[in-house]
């Protein structure tokens, strides 16, 4: 079976120093997949060249087994949906119509959203618990109120893989709980692959299928969180010293750092 | 956003661009009540000709000048609200960051250098000078990666203005023509002195361009949340700039090679539509054009009457309107 989405030796840079450094991985349909890494290993340029927003400078991208140069758009958009980390807001729009903005590449040119696009986006909101505040305006909501609008955005796109750039950070823990619960719904009955970027270890170990350990910019590692969490590779790649142990609720692997 | 709400809002507001006309035409040295600016109209469009002395200030004075006044009023406005979203900034507008004058400018080397004998030569350079500028505002103002800061944009346009009215002075002062006009029309715009052809013209390119820049409304929506964000959601963000800065601009040439530099409308108006209706751009970039329409015939309106029997040029009102508003967009701003 053809994996979903095959990276091959993608190579990325900003000015001279390679961000990304030849990196080949493979992600199956119907995982969860962390990227983790220290800060400046390239997680969030990995993720840009996932979705098409960057171009890798060498290399490529191959999603449902036709190169990302050959899509359009809006077949991306319609594919791979991204959260992003904080985006400043000029304008005020409300919550509901940013959410709306998700719909953006089902619909033409000059079409208005019709009731099946207001039906997705009003579940999306639901999702994510916003619906409370859809006619309030974007400008005037918190992060975490903010960081769920965009969450439902990505969802209102319907992708079949979705990526994610910290998307916990600002959620409280009841909406951090619902969160993950949702994603793990998403991956079980839609089949959606997810693919988020976090600092937080215990986060991916617990939720990830897999876990991709970036280092450098190159690709340290991949595999299963047990494999991939040792306490020589955290110790090599994050220059910490941590103990590891089973997590008692999922069995997990637990990282406590040692200071 | 639906349809019917679009059609509704620009019904509204082109009603009320009728009764500020109709009072308009009304408002002048010689004062005609609106029963009779009504009836006069209606006897017209019965295929009367037209015959009361009054009737020729209505139709070849009057007239005229408001249809100007409300495709210019038109043009700047939708132009604001282009610029505004494209730069991701409540402030820009084509006077504010230099675009006007730089139009301006092309006109008058039209003038020098006697292009505008040949058909279309004038407005031609005023979009080449638009274009220019444009070009020049985002060289200038553009930081690494294709961000803009703020700051950087409007210091840029104060730069790229004062460079342009000086070139315009110094024009003027070298160059003695008697097509020229007055210095005040070019700095401070002037509705009054524009053929019917003109208007013609102006008015034709307004609605082809209208139709380009409404093309891309829904675009600009996700524009407007970063041109990042927009990719990812399937905009092709590079084509849609270009098409929209192209059309913009020559929205703004044309509309400045005939009426001079009319400052501010373009903050003004999108901001208060903005306000009212919303940021989607399928109702603002309509509700922009039809309200900038009204109110640049009110603004003309109190233009040739403040002061009558004299008049001033109409950029004045705008200007003594629109740079205290400026102001109070500015440090709202900076407060959030």
């Amino acid at each position: 079976m053809t994996p979903l989405l095959s990276a091959n030796h993608l190579t990325f840079s900003y000015t001279d120093r390679p961000v990304l450094d030849d990196v080949s991985f493979e992600i199956d349909r119907a995982s969860i997949v962390a990227v983790i890494g220290p800060n400046g290993s390239g997680k969030t340029t990995l993720l840009k060249i996932l979705n098409a927003t960057l171009e890798p400078a060498a290399g490529s991208l191959v999603l449902s087994g036709r190169d990302t140069k050959r899509w359009s758009r809006r077949e991306i958009a319609r594919t791979v949906a991204i959260v992003p980390q904080e985006i400043p807001a000029v304008f005020p729009f409300f919550a509901e119509e940013i959410v709306l903005m998700g719909r953006f590449p089902y619909l033409r040119s000059l079409a208005f959203e019709d009731r099946t696009d207001y039906r997705i986006a009003r579940e999306a909101m639901e999702q994510t618990d916003c619906l409370a505040f859809a006619h309030r305006r974007f400008t005037e909501l918190s992060a975490g109120e903010r960081q769920r609008v965009l969450i439902a955005r990505a969802l209102a796109q319907e992708p079949q893989i979705l990526l994610l750039d910290e998307s916990t950070v600002f959620l409280d823990l009841k909406h951090q709980a619902r969160f993950l619960s949702l994603l793990h719904r998403l991956n079980r009955e839609r089949q959606m692959t997810v693919i988020f970027v976090t600092h937080d270890i215990n986060l991916a170990a617990q939720n990830a299928h897999r876990l991709l350990l970036l280092y450098n910019g190159k690709k340290y590692a991949i595999g299963t969180p047990a494999d991939v969490l040792t306490a020589q590779t955290l110790k090599e790649v994050y220059d910490v010293a941590v103990g590891i142990d089973q997590n008692p609720h999922d069995g997990s692997p637990r990282v406590t750092l040692l200071t | 956003m639906t349809l019917s709400r679009v059609l509704r809002v620009s019904a509204l507001l082109f009603l009320f661009f009728a009764a500020i006309s109709l009072v308009s035409l009304g408002v002048g040295a010689i004062a005609i009540a609106p029963q009779d600016v009504l009836s006069a109209l209606l006897g017209v469009l019965a295929g009367q000709e037209p015959s009361a002395p009054e009737d020729l200030i209505l139709f070849s004075v009057r007239l005229p000048r408001i249809l100007f006044a409300g495709v210019v009023g038109a043009s700047l406005s939708a132009g604001g609200v282009i610029f505004q979203a494209l730069l991701r900034n409540p402030l820009a507008d084509p006077f504010v960051l230099g675009i006007s004058g730089g139009s301006a400018l092309g006109a008058i080397l039209a003038i020098v250098i006697g292009a505008s004998a040949f058909y279309l030569g004038l407005p031609f350079l005023a979009f080449i000078g638009a274009l220019a500028t444009v070009f020049l505002v985002f060289v200038v103002a553009g930081g690494p990666r294709g961000v803009l800061l703020d700051n950087s944009l409007l210091l840029a346009g104060v730069v790229v203005n004062s460079f342009f009215s000086a070139a315009i002075l110094f024009a003027l002062s070298v160059v003695d023509s008697l097509e020229l006009h007055s210095i005040s029309f070019w700095l401070m715009g002037d509705l009054s002195r524009a053929s019917l052809p003109e208007i013609g013209g102006a008015a034709l390119c307004l609605v082809a361009c209208f139709a380009v820049l409404y093309a891309q409304a829904r675009k600009l929506n996700l524009i407007v949340q970063g041109e990042e964000t927009a990719l990812q959601l399937g905009v092709n963000v590079r084509a849609t700039k270009y098409l929209l800065l192209a059309a913009t601009s020559l929205v703004i040439a044309v509309a400045v090679s005939f009426a001079g530099i009319i400052g501010f409308i373009g903050i003004m108006v999108p901001h208060m539509m903005r306000l009212v209706y919303g940021s989607d751009h399928r109702l603002l970039l309509p509700a922009a054009a039809l309200f900038g329409a009204s109110f640049l015939v009110a603004a003309d309106t109190a233009a040739r009457t403040v002061l009558a029997p004299s008049e001033l040029p109409v950029g004045v009102i705008t200007a003594l309107c629109g740079a205290p508003y400026f102001i109070f967009l500015m440090r709202r701003k900076e407060r959030r």
